[in-house]
């Protein structure tokens, strides 16, 4: 279907069936129930699954085929933020305009920093797009205030142009759908809440995932795994690898610019703080934790990240004396002074270990460790068939 | 008619003079070998011809056109292609993978990034690939991870990804290096065979002599970065400068 064999379209539908149903899987406890902290199916936070679930594959596609790893993607992030308010402030709050804008503008300050940046590859790459992300960051602090409106961030104000305005909402909206409505439907104790803004995300993300495979399974993507695997003999073989990785260092880009334009139609607020380094280090983080170089990876990284970070932080001290209670008072406090630099805002700490032990155990990531459950449950399966079945599963496990 | 012709290149690496006054003449659809002990200047100017290093004097001529200064990716569009003393391919992709990047390179130069076409729905070029894998034996390893195979079958495929741009001038570093004699008698009757088919010269260096007679129409010895001899097999063997350089003076 649509030009992908069999494995692929049933992996783009199982992402569609999620992203369609996530307003309902992820708010599996019902609203008064003590779990329900858990949800994490509210607008704020499944929007955020979407847009970094889309940074994330575009930075795959970077890192995961040609292995150059980029830490200033956060720099296009902003770049398409800044874009897409921008739009808001001269033509009016349809978010197309901004979307198209912020994709354009981050592609062109792509190839502006690929070109300069890949003329170099390893460490010294990293570095320098690094560099580049710290230069924009500073830049939109200070010396661009103009454009950026530095230190308190871009927002429309009452007087801005907004030419296309007319009578039409005064928050961003698609054709009139504001992206902060929603509709709520209410199932017995439960609550599920559907918002605009989120499937707005989600359609995109479903374009940015279809994209990804197939220039994953296209000749150029052949191209950039060639250039991962031995750049020697890509040279020996009469193609110079740059022309192939600074078209993969713009696809990034402007993968980046989408999510950036994104975040600012959900909320139309763009700040410097976007192009941090510790922004670029996330996407890193989120690619790496899900499974650099396969496809669903990212956006399991993002989930999963993204998830850890609002649950985490959510539980604070009263939460944990809610935990920890029944045990005997010294025990209890004990317990919480652990566990507290942990949760709440030392949740890195814990995002920290998580990482270690899934680059240690799992260094295929996330998907990695599917594949080992997935594995592991069909050989238990396979000693309890009969005899004969075990036959073939001696025979199915070395080609396994 | 000679192909390739290198006159008086000179390269020098701080204070050790590695090539001085090097002459060498290919003529097109021979096999020329170059032989020499160790230190003999013979990589320097392999790499002096693909572009890997600049001589610091000289010119090097492919076809009538100079190859100094182009990029190594430039003189391979020209026609010149290499294969390593340690096989360089494509580890982490499959066999089949590896030998469709040569195809889809094309040899004018021009880019075409094939963004949005698959890789499977090029039936010309996945049969031009095959067609390859056929003609080294290897189409059973079609779906093979490039880098768990033999090193034996590395050199095939390298071989297999030179050849399939149709090159005309095949430079081969020690192509039987580090071989058991079977394996090395199964290459030398694969560069006979390939010679057969198609016009193609090659530049052989290699240490084996049973390798280099068995398929050299003219052979060059090379001793501390400057040819001794030119001259055919039969007069190569009996050469006095060719002992003395290999055996040492006392010979």
């Amino acid at each position: 279907m649509l030009g992908l064999d069999r494995k692929d379209t049933i992996l783009l539908l199982v992402v569609a069936l999620m992203a369609l149903l996530a307003p309902v899987l992820l708010n599996p406890f019902p609203v008064n129930s003590p779990l329900a902290q858990f949800n994490a199916g509210y607008p704020d936070l499944m929007q955020r699954f979407a847009i970094f679930g889309i940074f994330a594959i575009g930075f795959n596609i970077l890192f995961g085929l040609t292995g150059y790893l980029s830490f200033g993607h956060a720099a296009f992030l902003g770049v398409g933020s800044y874009s897409a308010v921008w739009m808001f402030k001269l033509l009016g709050y349809n978010v197309i305009p901004a979307i198209i804008l912020s994709i354009i503008v981050a592609g062109l300050f792509a190839l502006l920093i690929g070109w300069i940046s890949l003329r170099r590859s390893g460490i010294y790459f990293s570095i320098l797009t690094l560099a580049f992300a710290e230069m924009s960051f500073r830049l939109a602090y200070s010396v661009l205030t103009p454009l950026t409106n530095g230190e308190t961030g871009l927002q429309v104000y009452t007087d801005d142009p907004q030419i296309l305005l007319g009578d039409g909402p005064h928050v961003p909206h698609l054709f009139g759908m504001m992206m902060r409505s929603s509709t709520t439907i209410h199932a017995g104790p439960w609550e599920f809440t559907l918002p605009v803004g989120y499937y707005v995300c989600a359609v995109l993300l479903l374009a940015s995932f279809y994209l990804a495979i197939r220039i994953f399974r296209s000749p150029f993507g052949m191209m950039l795994r060639a250039i991962k695997s031995n750049q020697t003999r890509m040279n020996y073989t009469g193609l110079s690898p740059r022309p192939y990785t600074l078209a993969a260092f713009v696809i990034s880009g402007m993968y980046a610019g989408l999510a950036g334009g994104l975040m600012a139609s959900m909320d139309p607020l763009a700040g410097a703080e976007r192009m941090q380094w510790t922004a670029s280090g996330e996407v890193v983080l989120m690619t790496i934790l899900g499974g650099a170089g396969t496809l669903i990876g990212p956006i399991l990284g993002a989930g999963f990240i993204k998830y850890c970070e609002n649950i985490f932080s959510k539980i604070n001290e009263g939460v944990l004396h809610g935990w920890f209670g029944g045990l005997p008072d010294g025990v209890e406090n004990a317990l919480i002074w652990v566990a507290e630099h942990f949760v709440g805002s030392g949740w890195h700490l814990t995002l920290g270990l998580l990482f270690m032990l899934v680059v240690t155990f799992l260094p295929g990531g996330l998907v990695e460790g599917g594949q080992r459950i997935g594995r592991f449950a069909f050989r238990r399966r396979d000693r309890k068939a009969s005899d004969a079945e075990s036959d073939a599963a001696k025979q199915r496990n070395p080609a396994e | 008619m000679s192909i390739l012709e290198v006159k008086d290149v000179n390269k020098r690496f701080g204070g050790l003079q590695a090539l001085s006054h090097v002459n060498l003449s290919v003529a097109e659809n021979s096999v020329h070998a170059i032989i020499g002990p160790n230190g003999a200047g013979k990589s320097t100017l392999l790499n002096c011809l693909v572009g890997k290093l600049i001589p610091d004097t000289g010119s090097v001529m492919f076809d009538g056109q100079s190859v100094l200064g182009r990029k190594p990716y430039e003189i391979n569009q020209m026609g010149i292609a290499r294969v390593f003393q340690t096989p360089e391919i494509f580890g982490d992709l499959t066999v089949i993978e590896n030998v469709l990047i040569p195809c889809f390179a094309k040899r004018d130069g021009t880019y075409r990034m094939h963004a949005f076409e698959q890789v499977r729905r090029e039936r010309a070029l996945v049969e031009e690939a095959e067609h390859m894998l056929e003609d080294v034996n290897m189409q059973d390893k079609r779906d093979m991870h490039a880098a768990s195979m033999s090193r034996g079958d590395k050199r095939r495929l390298e071989m297999a990804m030179c050849l399939v741009q149709q090159p005309r001038l095949l430079l081969l570093d020690e192509p039987t290096a580090g071989m058991a004699r079977a394996d090395t008698n199964n290459t030398i009757d694969l560069l006979k065979e390939i010679k057969q088919k198609r016009d193609i010269t090659m530049c052989i260096i290699e240490h084996d002599m049973h390798v280099v007679f068995s398929l050299a129409d003219r052979i060059t010895v090379l001793a501390q970065g400057t040819p001794l001899v030119e001259d055919v097999p039969e007069n190569i063997k009996g050469h006095p400068k060719v002992q003395e350089a290999y055996l040492g003076e006392a010979a």
